[in-house]
């Protein structure tokens, strides 16, 4: 015999202890054929469940607080191509369990699978969000959750689609365990402060996976940002934590792995930087610490510009990158302090683990690449490993610009990906 | 026809019999092998062998080309004294040194990817750099016996041979590269672009480097590179050019060897 049954009796009675609960059940031939009836009959505390069919109605919105809209068998909510599917107008409302597609594409309103406007304390959970302009969008709702859902659209640009995840003015949102696929911006969070962001799937997105602007200390945790056309690309924010996250495949002349514009403070640390024609790039980024990240097979791992300052690069790995650093200028305001790159060449005589000779990251050649982009014509070129090799020879080649004081000898962690694969020509 | 058929094989029984060649193509094959040893992936192997095919290739066909033809002077004039035309022997020659060359370094250079599954995502690159190998050889072999029948003193011969490579590898792309730092003012993409084709051996890495999506990291230079290069007509310019590139050092050693007084 087991307990199940005994805790579901409790739960019920309990629940039943608490309010004066009523079920309402939405069904093509039942008592309740219409969502819409539902949504205006249901009173605080109540869960509507909408069992399996198609429901083609007119934008459904819910101003009722407490109530908790359940899909049995996968129900359908469907725009029809013309209008926003479900509204939530209300605090403490549960929409899980439904499938909800067809808003239809336009250029006047910003018609989303899913919205909840001044709606605070929402959960949006368990939801299959398919072919929408925009998939959740949260507007002036806080501490909401949204979980679990499976978000995906197959517009055809940037201009015909929206984003998966929105939150305009949404503070302490938790968005975790979402999959999102082929939308404008996966996730995007605007003036939404201290939202968690985790285990989220972002790829495929025809602009960014995450975009974020002004946006203040926030975290974004184990996400997967992968193909996406631009890539990643926070601004304008304060006290943003990005770690354990995984950027991968942005390959494009206008893609970055993850961008960071005019950020301040903050922390990027064990994320995995993977095949990104650039890595990681800072402009107008000040005072983050850049910790025991790994960068693998990008185009240049990290461009650091002038303008970041006082950014500190340490424990991290640069693996098999075209270009390990770039700036635009040979003076540098960020410092890079115990990593490990896959070019340092240099000895270490008391066994302490760290180098005995300074690694300078930025090669001659990619700072000319930089100043005059047209050389990259002659990347890999035989020419640009002598120079390499005679930046060996004569340190007074390189840029003096960036310079790794303590770089590591071996990794110190595992790599994710391609073990023991080296850059260009083994030297 | 049959004299030309008759030379290959000749060149074909000797060449393949030659330990340099043995150990050339054995070079490749350890390499190779070495770096799928050492946990690369297919793309990545490439791009490790692309830099030593850029370097070891030309300098292997111009120095040992030049060499065999010095080493071969006697057996020609000894055919020439026979009722033969020049032509086809001087066709016949160059094949019998090119095809060998070609050969060791397509099986050596090939065999690790054979036994590894074709490389994987890495096939269209490495099937690339295989093309780009053996063009390399038609073409630094065919420039080594241009230099050969023009140059009577070997050393002479072997020393343009290696000034040859050495330009060819290393000066031409520095000169480029000085060029683009004191013209970095004006649009030089297309210019660039044009020097390359100037070059075999920078046109066969941008060939290569076109299969292997680096050319992404490229920005504007990138897309203009794929636009020239990664796309069908593009890679149609390549493949003429560096067919004119085979061509050009043959008929011009052809011309040098029918008019030559021996």
């Amino acid at each position: 015999m087991t307990l199940a049954p005994w805790f579901a009796m409790l739960i019920a009675a309990a629940d039943l202890g608490r309010l004066p609960v009523d079920t309402i059940v939405v069904g093509p031939g039942g008592a309740v054929p219409a969502v819409t009836v539902a949504l205006e009959r249901a009173k605080p505390g109540d869960v509507v469940v909408v069992t399996a069919g198609r429901y083609r109605e007119p934008t459904l919105v819910l101003r009722t607080p407490n109530v908790t809209l359940l899909g049995r068998g996968w129900p359908v909510l469907d725009g029809e191509g013309k209008r926003a599917v479900l509204v939530v107008e209300a605090n403490d409302v549960t929409v899980r369990g439904f499938t909800v597609t067809g808003t239809g594409v336009s250029n006047l309103e910003d018609r989303a699978g899913i919205r909840a406007r001044n709606a605070h304390r929402c959960r949006i959970e368990g939801n299959r969000v398919y072919d929408n302009l925009w998939g959740i969008y949260l507007e002036r709702s806080a501490e909401c959750v949204v979980r679990n859902n499976d978000i995906r659209a197959s517009g055809a640009s940037q201009s015909t689609s929206g984003n998966g995840i929105h939150l305009y003015q949404s503070p302490q949102a938790l968005i975790e365990d979402n999959r999102i696929l082929g939308q404008r911006d996966g996730i995007y969070f605007e003036f939404s402060e201290g939202g968690l962001t985790r285990r989220n799937v972002s790829e495929e997105n025809q602009r960014y996976g995450l975009h974020f602007m002004y946006s203040d200390s926030c975290r974004y945790d184990s996400n997967t940002f992968r193909a996406n056309a631009a890539g990643v690309a926070v601004m304008y924010s304060r006290g943003v934590t990005i770690a354990n996250n995984r950027f991968a495949d942005a390959w494009g002349g206008g893609a970055y792995g993850l961008l960071l514009k005019e950020i301040l403070g903050g922390e990027i640390r064990g994320n995995t930087f993977e095949r990104n024609s650039t890595g990681l790039f800072l402009e107008g980024a000040t005072r983050l610490e850049i910790r025991d990240n790994d960068f693998l097979q990008n185009g240049w791992a990290a461009r650091v510009f002038a303008d970041a300052t006082e950014n500190h690069f340490v424990g991290n790995h640069f693996r098999a990158n075209a270009f390990d650093v770039t700036t635009n200028s040979r003076s540098a305001n960020s410092t890079f302090d115990g990593n490990w790159w896959d070019g340092y060449r240099g000895y270490d005589l008391n066994r302490d683990g760290v180098g005995d000779v300074p690694f300078h990251p930025v090669r001659l050649f990619a700072l000319i690449v930089e100043q005059h982009p047209a050389s990259l014509l002659l990347l890999r070129s035989p020419t640009v490993a002598v120079l390499d090799a005679a930046e060996r020879v004569m340190p007074m080649l390189t840029p003096e610009a960036l310079v790794d004081k303590r770089p590591l000898i071996k990794p110190v962690r595992k790599s994710a990906a391609n073990p023991g694969a080296e850059r260009g020509a083994p030297r | 026809m049959n004299v030309i058929r008759l030379i290959v094989s000749a060149g074909l029984r000797d060449l393949s019999r030659s330990r340099w060649l043995i150990g050339y193509a054995l070079g490749f094959f350890a390499l190779a092998e070495g770096l799928f040893w050492f946990g690369g992936s297919g793309p990545q192997v490439v791009l490790s062998l692309l830099n030593i095919v850029l370097m070891v290739v030309p300098l292997v066909a111009l120095v040992f080309g030049a060499i065999h033809v010095y080493a071969s002077r006697e057996f020609v004039e000894l055919l020439l004294a026979q009722p033969v035309p020049r032509k086809p022997l001087f066709t016949g020659l160059w094949l019998g040194l090119a095809l060998p060359l070609a050969g060791a370094f397509a099986v050596g250079a090939g065999l690790p990817f054979v036994f590894h599954g074709g490389g994987g995502a890495g096939f269209a690159a490495l099937a690339t750099l295989a093309v780009a190998g053996v063009v390399l050889s038609f073409i630094f072999s065919g420039i080594a016996t241009w230099i050969a029948w023009s140059t009577d003193d070997r050393l002479r011969g072997v020393g343009l041979a290696l000034g040859v490579w050495l330009a060819a590898t290393v000066l031409y792309d520095g000169a480029i590269l000085a060029a683009t730092a004191a013209f970095g003012d004006y649009p030089l993409e297309r210019p660039l672009l044009g020097a390359m084709i100037l070059n075999p051996v920078d046109l066969a890495r941008l060939v290569v480097l076109s299969q292997l999506d680096a050319s992404a990291l490229m920005g504007y230079t990138g897309a203009l590179f794929n636009k020239a290069l990664g796309t069908a007509g593009g890679a149609a310019v390549a493949g003429a050019a560096l067919l004119a590139w085979c061509g050009v050092p043959y008929l011009m050693s052809a011309r040098r060897f029918a008019r030559r007084d021996f």
